[in-house]
């Protein structure tokens, strides 16, 4: 080869390895731990290689290696495709790629795949830190980048490293309006090939449609977000955000479950009170059903409703989505409820809980009709010293049974079913309803946050001419669980979560309603750009039509206009000199071209003195006066200029005088 | 009005609308330079050179370079005198204060050498015997463009001798009416009087070596220098001595500015003089820079004023 690639400098090695590491670092969260323990040591063995300059590891060592690791994730995955096994083999193989970078093209290469894995830090969240920490790798690695373009060693590593993230930062800085063209122009398509990878919502979590002791606990421990709704009024009282989830009907025993429902044609509404208007943004939950209020009167578009009032999207929701909907909180539902649907409503599973069919018998026997035997089976709950708990006791086959007449301590999952099977009992059509209570209000940015540890389950029963009616066990052993939510319920001891802990504490309750602030507008504004956005968007400016094509034409035009008028200030960019009498006369200067008369570079100063009293003579004469003092100041000798300080304080009051 | 204005003003009367030739002119003679004037015949070149000796009270010999030219016409002769049994050195027509070498590329390079080296020496030796030239001592050599026939053109080397080449140009339309119009220039330049003394002149001379050039400026001139070194426009960057003329002739022409320090206007008014000659620009270059003044106006629009 006559001109061999320039080898990667040490410098260079380390920032590049640094820059990677810091791009993988948060993978290391999902990818299995020998990935990561692989990938770090083969950061470190090569950081240790360039320290020694030593030789890299042979070929056929590294095809090894490449082959039994892919193997390996083949193993742990079943797949080389998808979200995270993809991620995974991609980690692997620039941590491999490291062993045989060589020369500043490799390093190239580095740089660039470092860039693509900063991309694929989004397939797993969001949110604005993300966004951040992100932010920052590609400042590194566009400095690392820069840094290959010397193939010596600096003398000074600092000095040199401080040089390049500057560089870098400029950089950035100069390629934020491009940023901003492109969010706003590049073309926002639909489709599997653009959309997340089909297995990004695998571990989401979230309400199920079935429900079996432990189901809701366990989410009481999440404090992700489940959604956020804006009321246009009014927030409605806590006891009032019933927001209904999947309707279990069918028990076998130990399992809830919700059955497929027909969707209804209207809705059979007996309103009492006028709707509450709000606005839903709710989180990917991998599901077709859609949160609202009991009950959902005007639904949003492209939605339905079934059977038990479950709003329903048309697909299953995989990104952020957003709805406007109205709610009526006072209400009757069902009262028309098929022979069917009722007779649903009152099975049990056969040789489960005797002792609770028996108390559903006597409730019978003694009371004469539904109403009263629900109040009483209320009043027996509250009689008998149920505890609320978040570690209820293990309960067996007849789990009903124990926890009614053993245990007596449980989760909002235990009252509900328990409730429900002694309604059955006792002949009163009943189902449980899970979804979740209430919210967390948060002033800053006038909305409700609903996490998935408000996740809760309630029952309703059905009554001759009311219908449905919604009857919450939970209620009646701690009524303050509706009122002030879960931390009020729980005992002082139970510390749960962030927010629940954070909730206790003023300072850290403030902080924490200002972040999810901005998150939520961080999500509404810049996650929430979508196509429909972007065409409202352009509607508005006046486009119409052949969308793709005008934002096509529209992204062209944005960027080369931004290049140009980048390339312009930069050429225009002129370094304020140092030199007092100097930094003086281009103020002048700048001040003479905002009134049309720019110097020219090579322009001496008489002779652009002369030309600005041809074309603006009422300048002529306090041009005269600046241009004198400038010229005696830099071109006279100094013995003549014994007042130099003085001219100088002249010229820069002659300059200030000018108008501006 | 100073002398020198007046010797500027009386030789812009016989030619018409060349002050800043004549300024150029006088400007390379303040800077103890010589003087090329380069431009098809009968354009008046003679009769400057001519009206600037005069005005100025110099004495004044012409030759006429022909390609039979042989040094000692220029130089003079020494011949022997029987009478007196002696070899006598008859001075040729350099020994005067102002000569002017009239179509200096008809004559053969030996010829052409021996006017150049005592324009460099100021001094002449001839039989052994060194024989030093008046002072002032001032060449004006005249030149048909190159491209003429019968012309022996000077080398580069021996075109950096002269401080300055102008070219007169065609007088312009009101100039060219006035001139038809005129008086014969010959009576004319009859009729002149001197307007200072040659004592006088070297005062001036020594004068303008002490105009000041600020460090400012020396750094323009430098920028100047070097983007002749580095550009591709010019087959070869401004020697060190083009540097030197460059500098002394804007000392020069601001003395004719009546002021005691040199400003960047000063260097770009001598440039044309200065650089025409010492500058070929290559290529695409050469075709848009035909004239001195081409070549200058590209040279200061490429460089900034620091």
């Amino acid at each position: 080869m006559l001109n061999p690639a320039p080898a990667i400098s040490l410098g260079n090695t380390l920032s590049l390895i640094l820059a990677f590491a810091l791009v993988a670092a948060p993978h290391t969260e999902h990818l299995p731990l020998w990935l990561s323990a692989l990938a770090g040591a083969m950061c470190l063995w090569r950081a240790y290689l360039a320290r020694m300059r030593l030789a890299l590891p042979a070929r056929w060592l590294l095809m090894l290696v490449v082959i039994a690791s892919a193997a390996a994730i083949y193993l742990q995955y079943r797949t080389l495709f998808g979200r995270d096994a993809g991620v995974a083999l991609l980690v692997l193989m620039i941590s491999l790629k490291l062993m045989e970078t060589r020369t500043q093209r490799d390093g190239m290469v580095l740089a660039f795949i470092s860039y693509f894995l900063v991309l694929t830090n989004f397939f797993y969240t969001q949110s604005i830190l993300t966004a951040l920490y992100l932010l920052g790798c590609v400042w590194l690695i566009t400095a690392a980048m820069i840094g290959l373009q010397h193939t010596h060693e600096p003398a000074r590593y600092r000095a040199q490293w401080r040089l390049q993230l500057r560089t870098s930062a400029v950089m950035l800085a100069q390629s934020v309006p491009l940023m901003v063209v492109f969010f706003f122009l590049f073309p926002r398509v639909q489709g599997p090939l653009w959309g997340m990878p089909s297995d990004a919502f695998a571990g989401v979590t979230g309400l199920s449609d079935n429900m079996s002791p432990g189901t809701i606990n366990k989410l009481v421990f999440s404090e992700e977000v489940a959604l956020r709704a804006e009321f246009s009024g009014k927030v409605p009282p806590p006891n009032k955000l019933y927001w209904r989830g999947p309707v279990l009907l069918d028990f076998d025993g130990k399992t809830w479950t919700a059955p497929p429902r027909p969707f209804l044609n209207r809705i059979d509404l007996q309103r009492r009170a006028d709707p509450a208007y709000y606005r839903v943004t709710i989180e990917p939950h991998n599901r077709r059903w859609l949160f609202a209020l009991d009950i959902p009167g005007l639904l949003p578009p492209r939605t339905s409703i079934t059977a038990d009032h479950l709003l329903m999207s048309q697909t299953p929701v995989t990104s952020r989505m957003r709805y406007d909907i109205s709610s009526y909180l006072d209400y009757g539902i069902g009262a028309d409820s098929n022979e069917l649907t009722l007779r649903r409503a009152l099975q049990l599973p056969r040789g489960f809980n005797p002792q609770t069919l028996e108390l559903g018998q006597q409730l019978r026997a003694q009371h004469a009709d539904n109403d009263a035997i629900v109040t009483a089976a209320l009043a027996l709950l509250r009689e008998q010293k149920f505890t609320y708990t978040v570690e209820p006791p293990l309960l067996g086959r007849h789990s009903v049974d124990e926890f009614l007449f053993n245990t007596r301590a449980g989760f909002c999952e235990h009252f509900s079913s328990a409730f429900v099977v002694l309604m059955r009992a006792a002949g009163v059509p009943a189902r449980v309803v899970t979804g979740y209570l209430g919210g967390e209000y948060n002033a800053l940015g006038n909305y409700l946050i609903v996490r998935q540890s408000d996740a809760h389950a309630w029952t309703e029963v059905w009554m001759e001419k009311r219908g449905w009616v919604r009857v919450d066990p939970t209620n009646a052993i701690s009524p303050a669980r509706a009122d002030g939510g879960l931390a009020a319920a729980l005992p002082e001891s139970a510390l749960l979560s962030r927010s629940v802990f954070s909730s206790r504490n003023p300072l850290l309750h403030r902080w924490a309603m200002t972040w999810d602030s901005l998150a939520n507008s961080w999500n509404q504004t810049v996650l929430g750009y979508n196509l429909e956005t972007q065409r409202a968007l352009l509607y508005r400016a006046g486009f119409d039509g052949d969308t793709l094509r005008t934002l096509a034409a529209m992204l062209i035009g944005a960027t080369i206009l931004v290049t140009l008028l980048l390339a312009l200030a930069t050429l225009r960019q002129r370094r304020r000199s140092r030199e007092p009498v100097l930094a003086a006369y281009q103020t002048f200067c700048e001040k003479m071209a905002k009134v049309g008369i720019a110097r020219g570079d090579a322009e001496g100063p008489q002779d652009f003195a002369t030309r600005i009293a041809v074309t603006r003579p009422e300048l002529a004469h306090a041009t005269d006066a600046i241009t004198r003092l400038y010229v005696s100041l830099r071109y006279q000798e100094e013995e003549e200029n014994n007042n130099k300080n003085k001219y100088l304080q002249q010229l820069q009051q002659h300059i200030k005088a000018l108008p501006a | 009005m100073t002398k020198i204005e007046q010797v500027a003003q009386q030789v812009g009367a016989i030619i018409l609308g060349k002050q800043q030739q004549i300024r150029l002119a006088l400007a390379c003679l303040i800077a103890r330079g010589h003087l090329l004037i380069e431009d098809v015949p009968g354009v008046g070149k003679t009769t400057l050179a001519h009206a600037l000796a005069a005005s100025l009270g110099l004495n004044f010999h012409r030759i006429q370079f022909t390609s039979d030219l042989l040094p000692a016409d220029v130089l003079g002769v020494a011949v022997y005198n029987s009478d007196r049994s002696k070899f006598e050195f008859h001075p040729g027509p350099i020994f005067s204060q102002v000569v002017l070498a009239d179509e200096i590329n008809r004559a053969t390079p030996k010829s052409q050498s021996a006017l150049l080296e005592a324009m460099e020496e100021h001094q002449v030796t001839i039989e052994g015997e060194t024989r030093r030239l008046p002072d002032p001592f001032f060449v004006i050599a005249t030149q048909n463009p190159s491209h003429q026939i019968g012309t022996f053109p000077l080398p580069e080397s021996q075109l950096d001798r002269f401080l300055m080449r102008i070219e007169l140009g065609y007088p312009g339309p009101e100039a060219e009416r006035a001139l038809l119009r005129g008086e014969n220039r010959r009576d004319l330049l009859e009729r002149i009087q001197p307007c200072m003394q040659p004592a006088e002149l070297l005062v001036l001379q020594r004068e303008a070596q002490q105009v000041h050039a600020s460090d400012a400026l020396l750094d323009y001139v430098q920028a100047l220098i070097n983007h002749t070194r580095r550009s591709a426009d010019y087959v070869s960057g401004l020697s060190p001595r083009a540097g030197l003329a460059l500098a002394q002739a804007a000392r020069a022409w601001a003395l004719l500015d009546a002021r005691k320090h040199v400003v960047p206007e000063d260097v770009q008014a001598v440039l044309p003089g200065v650089v025409g000659h010492r500058l070929s620009p290559t290529g695409a270059a050469r075709e848009i820079t035909a004239t001195s003044a081409d070549i200058a106006a590209r040279l200061i629009a490429s460089v900034a004023i620091p």
